[in-house]
């Protein structure tokens, strides 16, 4: 380079997001991060933790329980608060279901993934968070591909994605009436390969699902289904165990695995950046309509 | 690895949507499922070619209406750039998307449809762009394919475009003849225009020079939020955190905060990675000083010996952002790097015709999309810079006090 005055791409991210943390503290009474216990939220979360250091992360972690975990996730997470010694807020969609505020799903393809929403609506409100940090990124999907990097919800916790407020330079507005909150997207800008390549660079530590493991499953809609109490077999299904891993983390019910041998993080890279399919295409809950993540995001999803 | 931003704007139909779709699909950045996903869209429309628009259209009024409505953010890398693409709709009524997407960019594409030449929006949005002191601008001159690859069109439109620039503030300016649907220069050299001795699009995104694009004169620090860890090991310690917004700071450093004029002397410069020795845009740290004095949110740290200007009364270009005007004597919060006063509109001195460029002295009534040049009053001191020196500290919104909307954005000419 012609000046030593510049940061590579990875740093300009990082410094991106640790602004945008920052801003968030700053702007809001009762911010929040929403942990799902998956790579990016990860990321959010040590972020947060560089944007505060040496203080601790000045705001709960928020995970909502769908009740259709993989343990790893919810060991790892419980790991992860302790040494971070900051609060944790469980919102659970079991319990929203016991309270008749949500409607279980049925046939063989239910999850709970839009029942998700109804807990993290409830959760927010009796918290009173005012703004919800989540590790959503603009490649993901063309939906999230509009996205701000603060995103305003109305007092029903729904996105307008018509009606977005401009964003401009790296002024934010967090203003907002009673009882509306915003969702804040500090990685936006991240790709899931800038998001691999930082949990390499920064040595992080993320759940053992991420890493290639034996593993029950059955073959589904092009993705190896995980074996679980929750599993209904279809006709000619067959449970085989499988070397797998999983690209992306939601619930056991809907995260399919890819086969692979990537055990370590060097070598997830480099599987990540040779893979021809985007992480959501494992996720059958993307895969329901063209629109969904748009209508699933409107109503209050992540 | 850097990070490039750019903006896209073009006319209906000059090939935007295509023109990104093949730097995706030619960088590889498109995966097989999505792409597998806007096969099945093109065939359900019954179109006879994969639609690669349909990769950047992601919302459902979007898609149905075949037009792109909002800023839309597509990423991809090559092994020498990592590329953020924010790409706007051209058309008039869509200027402060347009205006968005110019605010983040370092670079500016512009689409020229070959056939047709400068048109009234190849102007509107090298203006934007001009106006939000973006200082590179690519224009792409597409569909060569349908003007035989013919050098001479391709320099009639160069030629007109280098005219209607003169009058632009833009430092560097390059042309490139291209077909977005085949591809001719966009990755590779084409092989029907022999006579173009350039570089391709792609090639040109990967080498054009943006080390220099940050200001490394003036040193600016806007204080977002104070850090007190309530350990015993760090009982004393008062970090001022936030991003620096140029200039390059050192511990040791004499310095003074604005507004309230105090000094002190830096005494280290933090990162949870450990201290610094010099903190430049856009690195976020902690200041750490050497006297325990009153910093707080929307502060500024500045050098002794070159400081922003502090005043009340400002001078603003802006682009009106809601369907409403503004209200006669209306207050708005006013933010402006971390810094949030109230502010009235004193007086519009002329609105821009964004197509001509012209100044209309005899309409002041601002509308939704509207360029307006106008006097601003604050109720407390603001901190900036002319926009031309820093895009950081010399920009700012406007929100409506009654409605919490961003309404307008600005850029600080005095
Ligand atoms: N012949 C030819 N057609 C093109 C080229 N680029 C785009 N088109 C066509 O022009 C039309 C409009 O393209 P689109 O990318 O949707 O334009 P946008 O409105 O600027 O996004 C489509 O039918 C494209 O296939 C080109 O280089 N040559
Ligand atoms: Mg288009």
């Amino acid at each position: 380079m012609f000046n030593k005055y510049y940061l590579n791409h990875l740093q300009e991210l990082e410094s991106e997001a640790i602004y945008v943390i920052r801003e968030v503290a700053a702007q809001f009474d009762r911010p929040a991060i929403l942990f799902s216990g998956g790579k990016d939220s990860i990321v959010v979360t040590h972020l947060a933790r560089k944007a505060f250091w040496p203080a601790r992360i000045p705001m709960p972690l928020i995970h909502i329980d769908t009740g259709h975990n993989f343990s790893e996730t919810i060991e790892f997470r419980d790991e992860l608060v302790s040494a971070l010694g900051i609060q944790l807020i469980v919102g659970s969609v079991q319990q929203a279901i016991d309270k008749g505020r949500a409607v279980e799903e049925q046939g063989i393809n239910a999850s709970r993934n839009e029942l998700q929403i109804v807990s993290l609506l409830d959760t927010i409100e009796e918290h009173k968070i005012d703004a919800a940090m989540g590790g959503a990124r603009r490649d993901e999907e063309k939906a999230r591909a509009k996205e701000r990097f603060f995103s305003h919800r109305d007092e029903f916790g729904q996105w307008d994605p018509k009606n977005q407020r401009p964003e401009l330079w790296n002024i934010f507005n967090g203003r907002k009436r009673m009882g509306e909150h915003f969702r804040v997207f500090p990685i936006s800008n991240w790709t899931e390969m800038d998001v691999w390549n930082y949990i390499l660079e920064e040595n992080l530590a993320i759940p053992s699902l991420y890493f290639a493991h034996h593993r029950e499953a059955i073959y589904r809609d092009g993705t190896w289904l995980p074996n679980s109490e929750f599993l209904v077999l279809r006709e000619g299904e067959k449970i085989e165990t499988k070397y797998m891993r999983f690209r992306t983390l939601g619930d056991i019910t809907i995260t399919g695995g890819i086969e692979s041998d990537a055990d370590t993080l060097e070598k997830i890279v480099v599987e990540v950046s040779a893979t021809r399919s985007t992480e959501r295409g494992m996720r059958s809950d993307d895969k329901r309509s063209d629109t969904s993540m748009e209508d699933r995001k409107k109503q209050g999803y992540f | 690895m850097e990070l490039l931003r750019f903006t896209t704007a073009g006319s209906v139909d000059d090939g935007k949507s295509t023109l990104i779709g093949r730097l995706l699909y030619d960088s590889k950045s498109i995966f097989e499922d999505q792409m597998e996903a806007v096969k099945q869209s093109s065939e359900r429309k019954g179109l006879q070619h994969v639609d690669l628009s349909l990769l950047t259209d992601g919302l459902r009024s979007e898609r149905e209406q075949g037009i792109t409505i909002d800023v839309a953010y597509r990423y991809f890398a090559t092994p020498k750039r990592k590329f953020i693409i924010a790409d706007t709709p051209g058309h008039i009524q869509y200027t402060r998307n347009m205006v968005t997407g110019a605010s983040t960019s370092n670079l500016a594409l512009v689409l020229i449809d070959a056939r047709h030449g400068v048109i009234e929006q190849t102007c509107r949005h090298s203006f934007i762009a001009s106006l939000l002191k973006i200082p590179h601008i690519i224009v792409c001159v597409n569909k060569m394919d349908l003007v035989d690859y013919s050098e001479q069109v391709f320099n009639k439109v160069v030629e007109q475009y280098h005219e209607f620039a003169s009058k632009l503030d833009i430092k560097d300016i390059r042309y490139i003849p291209i077909s977005a649907l085949d591809g001719d220069n966009v990755v590779n050299h084409s092989e029907n225009m022999t006579w173009y001795k350039g570089a391709s699009l792609l090639n040109t995104l990967e080498t054009i020079h943006i080390g220099s694009d940050e200001n490394h004169l003036d040193a600016r620090f806007p204080v977002q939020t104070v850090i007190r860890p309530h350990a015993d090991e760090y009982h004393d310690y008062r970090g001022y955190a936030g991003r620096v917004a140029g200039g390059i700071f050192r511990p040791g450093d004499n310095i003074t905060i604005l507004p309230s004029g105090l000094t002190s002397k830096i005494k280290s410069i933090d990162t949870f990675d450990g201290p610094v020795l010099e903190a430049f845009p856009p690195m976020s740290v902690s200041i750490c000083l050497e006297d325990d004095i009153d910093v707080s949110r929307g502060d500024m740290i500045v050098k002794n010996n070159n400081q922003p200007e502090v005043g009340q009364d400002i001078d603003v270009l802006m682009c009106w952002m809601s369907a409403k005007g503004p209200r006669p004597g209306a207050k708005y919060y006013l933010k402006s790097t971390t810094r949030e006063v109230m502010a009235i509109i004193k007086e519009v001195i002329y609105k821009i015709d964004i197509n001509t460029m012209q100044r209309l002295d005899q309409d002041t009534d601002i509308k939704m999309n509207d360029m307006a040049r106008v006097r601003m009053r604050t109720t407390r001191p603001l901190i900036f810079d002319e926009y031309r020196r820093n895009r950081i500290t010399g920009s700012l919104i406007l929100v409506d006090e009654a409605t919490n909307e961003t309404v307008a954005a600005g850029t600080i000419h005095a």
